[in-house]
């Protein structure tokens, strides 16, 4: 499909989207009107400078359901993602919807290679998270054979891999990269495997990790990319040239915006990746921001696909950090911190990747009068901590004692967070 | 008898240990006892000084965390058998330990004892 056969395919849907939030989705009619719009403003692509953008903020103010455009009747599935203040955020889709997702996944897993004669372990959380089911129902899609292995024991997981002649695996790099370790370390070797490509996604990570990767396992590495209140998995992915994450854009409008300013930025600017559900019908977005840093190419892959392309992420626009693939922001952090009155409210988050496994340490200063001469209390104290903490990020942080007046102290915005993990190579 | 002990709460870092002790001999503050109770990631260091008043002071303007603890200072003999003669009177009397260490102190032997209830070691020694 050419550039402006894309553009024109684009204008249509968008069109027909504008149409359907305008008329069942309160939130966006009342953005419009006070924009002076009606549907009939949005005829082309280049109309959608014209729209509201969407945030996440805006999906919590209207938890659970108030963004949904589809009678509750016709919505099939629901997901969740984990909230910073208790509330998740809901994403809803219908039929249709979910059919898109679907081929959307196996497009991907097309331009990977991956046929119907291949074998996919689907190592991604299954639930609420998307990154299993939407996996799982594309490589159903595509007919190839699924393996629901979701995430757990790594040991069992490995003789299936072997014994099943699994030829594709789908999780995060950084699991990935703990696989190819068990697997040293249990005294197998790769030729053990018949595996040839791995689908890597849910976090950030670096050609450093991909060479690695595809050392260690004997595979190549493909990125994908996604993000639940779009779709879930599949929004964009790599074909064999490895130069930049191919949009599905016939489905998904990206956008880069200046952050700060929400200018809208050329092609090859650097800033905040913005994207359009343009065919979703239970949960579409207008122009939402997903906080993501990168650019993106116009110019044609040397795979010959069209598809504007995206360069790995190097960041976000907020304080959002992704551990093991979850996200955590340090606000719900600060929030345990400073409910417990056993610490000065302070912190500092130290992330680090550890073995190819990100960690993530929590510093607090104990407060004077909650010391303890007694090492099993201030263990306790700890783990109590700990235990909230992972109750409230879900994943397990290591908390460290620091001596009084080790924290620093900041006058102005503080610094919270020491990331040692670098995306940007 | 009872006696303050000083509980100092410590990083684990090289040169730490030696920066708090280093603030009280500076004062002219001796050491009786010195004993540290470690985790993975931190330790409590525990001392009994010639003068706690002084060395509580030192510490809490160094904005060191230190608490007072009260423990028991008793003198043995010694010998062969004075610990168990000790831990007897403990035992008789159904008093549980917290943690206890030894020390030598003007050429005598010394026990600390941090029982769970101070309360219930009173006349006991």
């Amino acid at each position: 499909m050419s550039r402006d056969e894309m553009r024109d395919l684009q204008g249509k849907r968008l069109h027909k989207l504008v149409s359907l939030v305008y008329h069942n989705t309160p939130f966006y009619r009342k953005k419009m009107q006070e924009l002076g719009l009606i549907p009939d403003d949005i005829r082309t692509i280049d109309d959608i400078v014209k729209l509201p953008f969407t945030t996440k903020q805006d999906l919590r103010d209207n938890y659970p359901t108030g963004l949904f455009a589809s009678e509750r009747s016709q919505i099939v599935r629901m997901h969740a993602s984990t909230g910073t203040t208790g509330s998740p955020t809901i994403v809803g889709y219908t039929r249709k919807d979910l059919a898109i997702w679907s081929e959307a996944v196996a497009r991907c897993l097309s331009a990977y290679g991956v046929t119907h004669n291949d074998t996919v372990s689907v190592a991604y959380g299954y639930g609420l998270f998307t990154g299993g089911l939407g996996l799982h129902y594309g490589v159903e899609n595509l007919g190839a054979t699924v393996i629901p292995t979701s995430t757990g024991s790594t040991e069992k997981h490995i003789k299936l891999l072997r014994d099943l002649g699994v030829t594709t695996l789908a999780c995060t790099p950084s699991y990935a990269l703990y696989l190819a370790e068990t697997i040293s370390k249990l005294g197998l070797t790769m030729k053990d495997f018949n595996l040839k490509t791995g689908v890597f996604g849910g976090e950030p990570w670096t050609n450093e990790m991909r060479k690695e990767i595809e050392e260690r396992l004997g595979i190549k590495a493909y990125n994908i990319y996604g993000l639940s209140e779009i779709m879930g998995p599949g929004v964009s992915y790599e074909c064999h040239c490895q130069c930049g994450s191919h949009i599905a854009e016939d489905h998904f409008y990206p956008e880069i915006i200046d952050p700060k300013t929400c200018e809208p930025l050329g092609y090859g600017k650097q800033g905040e990746l913005v994207f359009t559900t343009l065919t979703k019908d239970g949960m579409p977005l207008l122009r939402y921001r997903t906080r993501d840093l990168t650019s993106l190419i116009a110019d044609k892959c040397e795979c010959g696909r069209t598809e504007v392309r995206m360069t790995p992420i190097v960041g976000r626009s907020d304080d959002m950090l992704i551990i093991r693939g979850i996200n955590v922001f340090p606000s719900q952090i600060e929030s345990v911190i400073l409910e417990m009155k056993e610490f000065e409210p302070l912190y500092m988050l130290v992330v680090d990747r550890v073995n190819n496994l990100d960690t993530l340490e929590v510093q607090v200063e104990v407060k004077d009068g909650s010391y303890s001469d007694d090492i099993n209390a201030m263990i306790a104290l700890k783990n109590k901590l700990s235990n909230k903490l992972k109750s409230v990020i879900s994943i397990k942080a290591d908390v460290k004692f620091m001596e009084a007046g080790q924290l620093e102290r900041y006058e102005g915005k503080s610094k919270h967070v020491i990331d040692k993990r670098n995306f940007n190579n | 008898m009872n006696t303050k002990q000083l509980s100092i709460f410590l990083e684990n870092r090289v040169g730490r240990t030696k920066e708090v002790i280093e603030i009280l001999s500076k004062e002219g503050i001796n050491i009786l006892a010195f004993t540290i109770a470690d985790s993975a990631e931190f330790g409590i260091l525990r001392l009994i000084v010639s003068d706690e008043e002084k060395a509580l002071n030192l510490l809490k303007n160094a904005h060191i965390s230190v608490i007072p603890t009260d423990v028991l200072w008793i003198e043995i003999d010694d010998k062969v058998g004075a610990l168990v003669e000790t831990l007897s009177k403990l035992e008789k009397n159904n008093i549980s330990i917290e943690y206890m260490y030894i020390c030598h102190c003007n050429n005598k032997p010394y026990i600390v004892i941090r029982p769970i209830d101070m309360d219930k070691c009173k006349g006991v020694f």
